[in-house]
């Protein structure tokens, strides 16, 4: 079997927001380094996790990747095009191909919209289909898909629940046939029993039309149950990627150590056994980031040199990266 | 060990313009002394209001205490005076909440708003408020804690404000702390920071702790009894070990099979529970899980089973055995 390329390629992508000062006359004093340079690709089919603590540069990496804010640097290139450097026509045709569903389905629905209006969105956008007629035949076979009733099409979001809205989130993301779809924090704002009935749609829905998916989350059990494979961020920077069972049972990096031993497991007796690694402090500022290896303050096992030297970007076994000067 | 809360059949309404919120129809539950009770459900399930209606902290209208006491070492803490309750509130039973933004001034500095409580209740005056201020912050884990006293809440991180909130509420050393969801706000590490926190809290006051929450994780490390609350009624409640081993009601099995786990390889899907919670604007009438469970009878829809013994200190509200399919 020879392997086809991936269909997300990300190199080097950086984000940094400009910190001003100065009302008439702007000065940039400093920058936010949201995302500082990270690479991962992700093979067609597949789903990709991006975890890490709130700050981390998750979301960020997200939609920068889908034009969404305008790189600083880097290349993503989706399906092979560079959506970094595309404009006009190439960048509505790309981004027709990548989609995105956002985490807070109270925020990202049109509240003065109805349901037919906002799943018909993209179609109206990418001049998809020509006819009123025509647009809300596909609105009402998405909501048959994602599991609403397709007679509520002319209702609005407030009279829908958290879970039907997410559902509603993800027929839009689905109009226009995308082959991406980076799902930032889908779930984070359901119920446990609702989690449970996206993350099953979004499974289904995937084996369905092939979708590739970059799943956004810091909810890490439920990264093991949907990732096929896994990219801890720290500050800006993808710390360790692996497949999921590789990351989630030798974890190589001190910080994705840490992280896995702080998440709670709904089993007593085991929880009690447990060895936690516990961190002391809180994730420093990206405006300043620490010198060398960005994680070393709050390291358990940080020697001299890891606040010099910035740690290589290496490949440990196969498919296993990690930076850290101590592996 | 005594018996140190005893609540019973306590309901609570809010008669809202759309229609009365039937929020908690009827719990009980006790909490002995020095015990952690958690209380689990998702959101709207009356976990909160139960306990926010004990504290007298409903607002009434719209709220109203429909019915049950609340005895609180010989005293029912609903029928008390207001002027009571406070001496109670906050001096031997103390909250802790979720958003610790909201829930501290943010034009008052962090030494100030510790220190008043220190002289509400305990009667101390400003230098040996201060001077114990300093003490629970450190106790908390804020590292200089003497010259963060001026700080405002705004220049501590999320973290460091739940120690605050937790230092605050431990000032006068209560019997009861209650912990409204006081992690879910924050970062695995730093839920496990609180976690590890409030159990070395726990184990040097000897206090009793309610645990408010809707992450069965957190609960499985922290708790020695669980309540399972569904709409408003209490569903299940064991102790710790049981619920996870053994849980009996259709609503708890179906919760705990629809978490991933971070410790296992993934061996199916995950099971969804059909459906969404019941609308609270309508009068519970039968069991108010029926619509969701995989095992309702047309009795369930009927008749809203009460709490019943299956196990040691193990009670279900449920009709239906769920090992063998049929009623009970």
């Amino acid at each position: 079997m020879n392997t086809p390329a991936p269909l997300v390629q990300v190199t080097n992508l950086k984000k940094h927001f400009p910190i001003t000062r100065g009302i008439v006359i702007q000065r940039v004093i400093g920058a936010v380094r949201a995302v500082d340079g990270i690479s991962f690709f992700i093979n067609r089919g597949d789903t990709l996790g991006l975890v890490g603590e709130s700050g981390c540069g998750k979301t960020t990496a997200g939609r920068t990747l889908l034009g969404l804010y305008p790189a600083t640097d880097g290349i993503a290139t989706i399906d092979g095009h560079n959506i970094i450097a595309a404009k006009g026509h190439d960048l509505m045709a790309i981004r027709r191909k990548a989609q995105m569903i956002f985490q807070d389905p109270y925020a990202s629905l049109n509240p003065r919209w109805t349901i037919n209006s906002i799943i018909s969105e993209p179609l109206r956008v990418h001049k998809l289909l020509r006819t009123e007629k025509e647009r809300t035949e596909r609105v009402k076979e998405l909501l048959d898909l994602v599991g609403l009733n397709a007679r509520q099409i002319n209702r609005f979001p407030h009279e829908f629940s958290g879970g039907q809205r997410q559902r509603i989130g993800v027929a839009r993301a689905l109009a226009s046939d995308p082959v991406f779809i980076v799902c930032d924090e889908p779930i984070s704002a359901l119920d446990v029993s609702i989690q449970a009935q996206v993350v099953n749609l979004l499974e289904d829905l995937q084996d369905k039309f092939q979708l590739t998916y970059l799943f956004i989350a810091h909810d890490l059990s439920m990264v093991r149950h949907i990732c096929d494979r896994v990219a801890v961020m720290y500050l800006g920077l993808i710390v360790e990627l692996a497949e999921r069972n590789e990351l989630y049972e030798t974890p190589l990096h001190p910080y994705t150590k840490a992280l896995l031993s702080a998440v709670p497991i709904p089993d007593p007796k085991k929880d009690r056994n447990r060895h936690r690694t516990i961190l002391t402090g809180d994730v420093p500022s990206p405006i300043n980031p620490p010198s060398g290896c960005r994680f070393h303050p709050r390291c358990p096992i940080a020697k001299a040199h890891c606040s010099e030297l910035i740690p290589e970007w290496r490949e440990i076994t196969p498919g296993h990266w990690v930076a850290c000067h101590e592996v | 060990m005594g018996t140190l809360l005893d609540v019973n059949n306590l309901k609570t309404r809010f008669h809202t313009p759309e229609g009365t919120v039937y929020a908690v129809n009827g719990i009980s539950f006790k909490i002995d002394e020095g015990e952690t009770l958690a209380l689990v459900g998702e959101s709207g399930c009356g976990k909160s209001v139960s306990m926010l209606s004990i504290l007298g902290l409903i607002v009434i209208p719209p709220g109203e205490i429909a019915s049950g006491t609340a005895i609180y070492r010989g005293a029912d803490l609903l029928k008390m005076e207001e002027i009571d309750l406070e001496r109670i509130r906050g001096k031997e039973i103390a909250m802790i909440f979720q958003d610790s933004m909201t829930s501290l001034n943010p034009v008052l500095s962090i030494g100030r708003q510790i220190t008043e409580t220190l002289h509400t209740h305990m009667g101390m005056n400003h230098e040996q408020a201060v001077k114990r201020t300093i003490e629970l912050l450190e106790w908390v884990g804020i590292s200089d804690a003497h010259s963060r006293l001026g700080d405002y809440p705004h220049q501590y991180s999320g973290g460091m404000r739940q120690r605050v909130m937790i230092a605050m509420a431990l000032a006068c050393t209560p019997s009861i702390l209650i912990a409204d969801e006081p992690t879910t706000a924050l970062d695995v590490t730093i839920q496990a920071q609180i976690v590890e926190l409030v159990i070395r809290m726990r184990e040097q006051m000897g206090m009793a702790m309610v645990w408010i929450t809707h992450d069965l994780g957190v609960v499985a490390g922290l708790a020695e009894r669980v309540n399972v609350m569904y709409a408003g009624f209490i569903v299940e409640e064991a102790d710790v070990d049981t619920l996870y081993d053994d849980p009996r009601h259709p609503y708890t099995n179906s919760l705990l099979a629809a978490l991933p786990r971070a410790d296992r390889r993934r061996d199916h899907r995950l099971k969804s529970i059909p459906g969404a919670p019941p609308n609270l604007l309508v009068e519970p009438k039968g069991c108010p899980f029926a619509p969701r469970c995989e095992y309702a009878r047309e009795r369930c829809w009927d008749e809203n089973p009460v709490l019943s013994v299956v196990g040691t200190k193990h009670r279900i509200a449920c009709w239906v055995d769920i090992k063998t399919g049929d009623l009970r």
